[in-house]
């Protein structure tokens, strides 16, 4: 043993990436080893905000592409590279769509392993045979997949430890998004928010994965919030409350928060009359029971498609005086929201791009609603795929700022058309029209359109006056996640197939390059030997860089 | 050591042959997935089927892989072969193995000759008196150096496993190779390969940690010829062989 010691310092010390154990404590407390990324936004707080330095405004310029790792065989236009990898002590550990796990050389890209678990043919999915990444805890990673298993997966040598049916694929019930580990459970909740599905978020045993607690996105008889569904009716049974997008933490509150998907049918309400709860909300829970502590509808009775599946962004900032623990939500229905998360009380509400099916927002927190689907087609700002959606924003509590990725001025005609559930099928009304495409470019022409019909943006809030500081625009929208860091810089990406770096303070580009194809995931930061990477899957492929050395 | 030489130029004989080479990680997923989702109608020995005979190398209705490859995605219509989901490079991975399976005899059915024992006995010894357990991995439990047996009933063959027992080093797959490298420091490193390539190495060291080398920084690299896994030829009886073989069998991952 003595010398196996010896070797493992020589090992730390040269060129070589060891995998240690992950403890629910350093998830908690990630701002002491900012040189990993070992939750899907880098913290619990969902901040996606790295304490890395080394790369600077100043220095930016220097940064230079390290290596890039290929997806195999070509990528469909569904199958989106949209994970954001784990970093554990220089192993880097990501999801290649959509359900294949590597095991790379954080430093140079170098495959460890490959895991592909047998998908079953009955998974379908609206948009896109995707995934948004693993959870870690232990050595065990975990993995939602398309045909709705949960599956944990030894980090050492690939192989999968258990492997649970969480719900049925053949009725349209997915796991894409990246699990979260509160303390020895794992929390995950399908997909599915257009085939009918009743959402829920589960915990599962870390160790066993048998299924602990779960709590009903669309509530059922005798439970809460079933009144906002119509009496004498299944409507609730085929209500959506989908969830995609990985939820956050408070550990002083103890409260774990998700926001959900869109109600079902998405684009016709009429079997749904009522506000159709926890649909578009943020549920705040026990994350050892499941029990509802509050929630937060951003969307009552949605006709847009308007989900809440976003990342809670935790901040706590100064609020009329006093120091405040409030959620930051910058959500698909074009408004962004500051919320108590303590309570839940709704605090602010603005629009962050140009709104019409709604005037505002009153104190209560609901919104002046004025517009809605109709036979005859009903114009409404913004579209379908929202004024953001599930791309990660990102919290600098160094600038007090909040950064949205943004689709600035599009819209949707929703026409309202037949819906009838028939398992399996989608269950939707009818798809409005978008002058944008919801997936990435097919063949064709890329980008040929005017600004009337909308464009792309980083955005910058200051979180306590809800000013904007400033607007970096693109000629096209963006599905790319932003990852801000303590020196004040911005890294995002957008449909153009660039990666940049933008000036924290003031939005000015500082440095890019071409990743030749569209971004669909987030940025993210690590560090190995003393040296700091930003990584970003863009296309099919992933490219990580550092300063030239 | 003749064998293992033997299979490689068998292997690249194979790889020839067809439009594709195939590489030892394609034939076992292919063995995977065809004992997964086709061996239920076709069989473990791809014979079950009356008339259909998988593992013959000849196909009625296709004769090039890429034939082969178009009917297990879309299926044959008209009858019980439905179409699927697989990726062309899944579908490819079950040509390989049936090609493999045809050239060499392998595969589920190849060990059709050999007497299978008691599985229920087979997994106290794997336990016990074999001490199997102290090196291999099933179900997630137990060490990660030696090749995890979670899903090996799906992916060997009586027969194979029977040799292996008996002769260890005779048969030591690509993925279950072990080396040594001595850096430059002269810190020795050594575990299961995991991948290299020109400039650097990757492997599962004895701590059971991820290492990636840099050539650069590496004195020595060698191949560990003899298999760490002792020869049981005179530690069990027959019957106890046969006995182990059949939990083995048993042994089909989480996803059978």
């Amino acid at each position: 043993m003595r010398i196996r010691a010896a070797v493992s310092i020589a090992l730390v010390a040269g060129t070589v990436a060891t995998a240690q154990e992950v403890t629910f404590d350093r998830l908690l407390h990630a701002d002491r080893e900012p040189h990993n990324w070992l939750t899907y936004s880098g913290d619990l707080a969902g901040r996606r905000y790295s304490l890395l330095t080394q790369i600077t405004p100043a220095n930016v310029r220097n940064l230079e592409l390290q290596w890039v790792f290929q997806t195999r065989g070509p990528a469909e236009p569904t199958e989106k590279f949209e994970a954001t990898p784990l970093v554990v002590d220089g192993v880097m550990y990501t999801v290649l769509a959509p359900n294949h796990v590597v095991a790379l050389d954080a430093t140079t890209g170098r495959l460890f392993w490959m895991y592909s678990p047998r998908l079953s043919p009955l998974a379908r999915v609206c948009c896109g045979r995707v995934n948004r990444g693993l959870a870690v805890l232990g050595d065990t990673l975990f993995m939602g997949t398309i045909d709705g298993h949960l599956i944990a997966i030894d980090a050492r040598i690939g192989k999968p430890i258990w492997d649970v049916a969480v719900s049925r694929p053949e009725l349209g019930y997915s796991i894409t998004v990246a699990p979260l580990v509160i303390r020895d459970k794992v929390i995950v909740g399908p997909a599915g928010g257009e085939y009918g599905i009743r959402g829920f978020i589960a915990a599962f045993d870390a160790k066993s994965g048998k299924e602990v607690w779960r709590f009903n996105t669309v509530p059922g008889p005798g439970e809460l919030g079933h009144d906002t569904w119509p009496a004498n009716s299944d409507a609730w049974r085929h209500g959506g409350g989908s969830i995609w997008v990985t939820g956050s933490y408070d550990a002083e509150l103890n409260l774990l928060y998700f926001g959900t998907g869109n109600p079902g049918p998405d684009w016709n309400a009429d079997p749904r009359p009522g506000a159709n709860l926890y649909t578009d909300s943020v549920v705040a829970l026990n994350p050892d029971t499941g029990a509802l502590k509050w929630h937060y509808q951003f969307t009552p009775h949605d006709e847009f498609d308007y989900d809440a599946t976003q990342v809670p962004v935790l901040a706590d900032i100064e609020w009329q005086g006093r120091s405040r623990k409030v959620m930051l939500w910058a959500n698909r229905n074009g408004f962004w929201y500051v919320i108590d998360r303590a309570t839940g009380e709704f605090l602010r509400g603005k629009p962050f791009v140009r709104v019409n099916w709604a005037e505002g927002i009153d104190e209560t927190g609901v919104p002046k609603r004025v517009l809605n689907a109709t036979p005859a087609g009903t114009l409404v700002y913004p579209n379908n795929q929202g004024a953001t959606n599930w791309y990660s924003p990102s919290f600098s509590p160094r600038a007090g700022l909040f950064f949205i990725p943004t689709w600035m001025d599009t819209y949707s005609t929703y026409t309202k058309g037949p819906a009838e559930y028939k398992e399996g099928n989608q269950y939707v009304g009818r798809f409005p029209t978008m002058t944008m495409p919801a997936l990435r470019t097919g063949p064709g022409n890329v980008n040929t359109r005017t600004p009337q019909e909308g464009w792309g943006a980083i955005q910058a809030f200051d979180a306590k006056s809800g000013e904007l500081k400033w607007q970096f625009k693109m000629t096209d929208v963006t599905d790319s996640g932003i990852l801000s860091t303590a020196s004040d810089l911005v890294f995002a990406g957008g449909r153009e197939g660039y990666f940049f770096a933008l000036d924290a303070r003031t939005g000015a580009q500082l440095w890019k390059g071409s990743v030749g194809g569209q971004v669909s995931a987030g940025p993210m930061s690590y560090a190995v030997g003393g040296r700091q990477y930003v990584a970003i899957a863009a296309g099919s492929a992933l490219f990580v860089y550092a300063l030239r050395q | 050591m003749a064998k293992p030489i033997a299979l490689i130029v068998l292997a690249a004989a194979i790889a020839a042959a067809q439009e594709h080479g195939y590489t030892p990680a394609d034939i076992e997923n292919g063995a995977r997935l065809y004992q997964s989702s086709c061996a239920g109608c076709h069989g473990p020995g791809g014979d079950m089927v009356p008339g259909t005979d998988l593992q013959t190398g000849q196909f009625r209705r296709a004769t090039t892989d890429a034939e082969v490859i178009r009917i297990i995605q879309s299926g044959i219509p008209g009858t019980t072969m439905p179409p699927s989901s697989f990726t062309e490079t899944q579908a490819g991975s079950i040509v390989a193995f049936l090609r493999n399976a045809a050239t060499a005899g392998r595969g589920g059915r190849g060990g059709a000759a050999v007497k299978t024992g008691n599985a229920a006995t087979g997994k106290t010894l794997f336990e016990g008196k074999g001490a199997c357990a102290t090196c291999h991995r099933v179900g997630g439990t137990g060490p990660r150096l030696a090749p995890d047996l979670t899903d090996v009933g799906l992916v060997r063959g009586p027969d194979e496993l029977h040799r292996k027992m008996i002769d260890p080093s005779a048969l030591v797959r690509p993925g279950n190779r072990y080396v040594e490298a001595t850096t430059r420091r002269g810190a020795k490193v050594s575990g299961r390969l995991l991948n290299q390539d020109t400039f650097t190495i990757q492997l599962l060291d004895s701590n059971e940690r991820l290492v990636s080398l840099s050539r650069s920084d590496v004195q020595t690299f060698t191949f560990v010829k003899e298999s760490p896994m002792p020869s049981y030829r005179d530690k069990l009886t027959s019957g106890e062989l046969d006995d182990l073989v059949a939990y083995l069998l048993t042994l089909k991952g989480l996803r059978p």
